[in-house]
């Protein structure tokens, strides 16, 4: 029994484990957190399949930046479902402590030998080093790097235009008080509604000083 | 007992189709966006693993291709939600149904 199927069976189940719990749990936060278990696991089968640049690439880009994203955006839109605070496991607090002092004594051990990465589990040298991958990418795939550059810068803006992209209120507040100081002829009808919605509401704190 | 490339294609296959049956399943547009996240990573171990078969180097290019697309993807899709859910108030893909006819 080798070192490569044992981590092979740990960790597909783990990448099984977190797809399951992405597709069945009813919180999106869940789901999150599922997919990001699967993406780590992915970083140990890359490491297994001579790609370290790679799986360095997938903890820092997906698990890192692309989940992120998603969390941010599951906390802006809001959770569907009333978030319960209720701890849900039992004796939770405990068992993080004693699993916490565990993993202190665990690496505290871990610094006082060298064996700290452990047994390379493939023979050789990687297939995948940064060496390798970056002479691939510079020379042969130089014009589709440069490429992608584009297509992020593109993102980026597009991004920032959907962002900033404004639905068409129909209280335009700012136009308001251009229209209604010079020209109350010729405003179309949603700026007069606007502008009467406008002297309403300058009206109302008036009206209650005086009285 | 030695773990060869199919192993890998085995569950690549069994993570791909679970994200298909959560993009058809879902109905929240984040879980089915992070189902097609999880697709996508599926595909990757494909990659890789046969580029280790084959002792080529090209498949971690592609997974690398294939990452910097899907970052694009994410950020332009999420921003597509974001600006959905401002309109519409609600993240659920049902509710979307403006072009019925």
């Amino acid at each position: 029994m080798n070192a490569e199927l044992v981590v092979f069976v740990i960790f597909a189940i783990a990448a099984l484990a977190g797809a399951l719990v992405l597709v069945m749990a009813r919180n999106p936060v869940y789901s999150a957190m599922g997919l990001l278990m699967t993406m780590f696991s992915m970083a140990v089968f890359y490491i297994l399949n001579e790609a370290p640049f790679i799986a360095a690439v997938q903890v820092l880009i997906y698990a890192g930046a692309v989940m992120t994203l998603f969390l941010f955006v599951i906390m802006f839109i809001g959770v569907d479902k009333s978030f319960d605070p209720k701890e849900t496991i039992p004796f939770q607090r405990p068992i993080a402590i004693v699993l916490g002092v565990g993993l202190f004594i665990l690496l505290a051990l871990a610094a006082q030998g060298v064996w700290v990465t452990g047994q390379s589990v493939f023979a050789g040298e990687a297939l995948g080093t940064i060496e390798n991958v970056s002479d691939q990418l510079f020379g042969t795939w130089l014009l589709p790097f440069e490429a992608t550059v584009l297509l992020l810068t593109i993102a980026a803006v597009g991004t920032v235009a959907l962002a900033r992209f404004e639905i068409s209120d129909p209280r335009p507040v700012v136009e308001v008080s251009l229209v209604s100081a010079d020209e109350p002829d010729d405003v179309e009808s949603v700026a007069d509604e606007a502008t009467d919605s406008a002297a309403s509401a300058d009206d109302a704190p008036s009206a209650g000083e005086e009285s | 007992m030695e773990v060869t490339a199919g192993w890998y294609m085995l569950l690549a296959a069994g993570l791909f189709a679970i994200g298909a049956v959560g993009l058809l399943v879902r109905r929240n547009a984040l879980v089915m966006f992070m189902s097609i996240e999880l697709m996508l990573n599926a595909v990757n171990l494909t990659f890789v693993a046969a580029g280790r078969e084959l002792g080529l180097l090209q498949g971690q290019l592609a997974v690398l291709f294939v990452m910097v697309v899907a970052a694009a993807e994410v950020t332009v899709g999420l921003a597509i939600i974001v600006a959905v859910f401002r309109y519409r108030s609600s993240a659920d893909v049902d509710d979307l149904a403006e072009l019925k006819g």
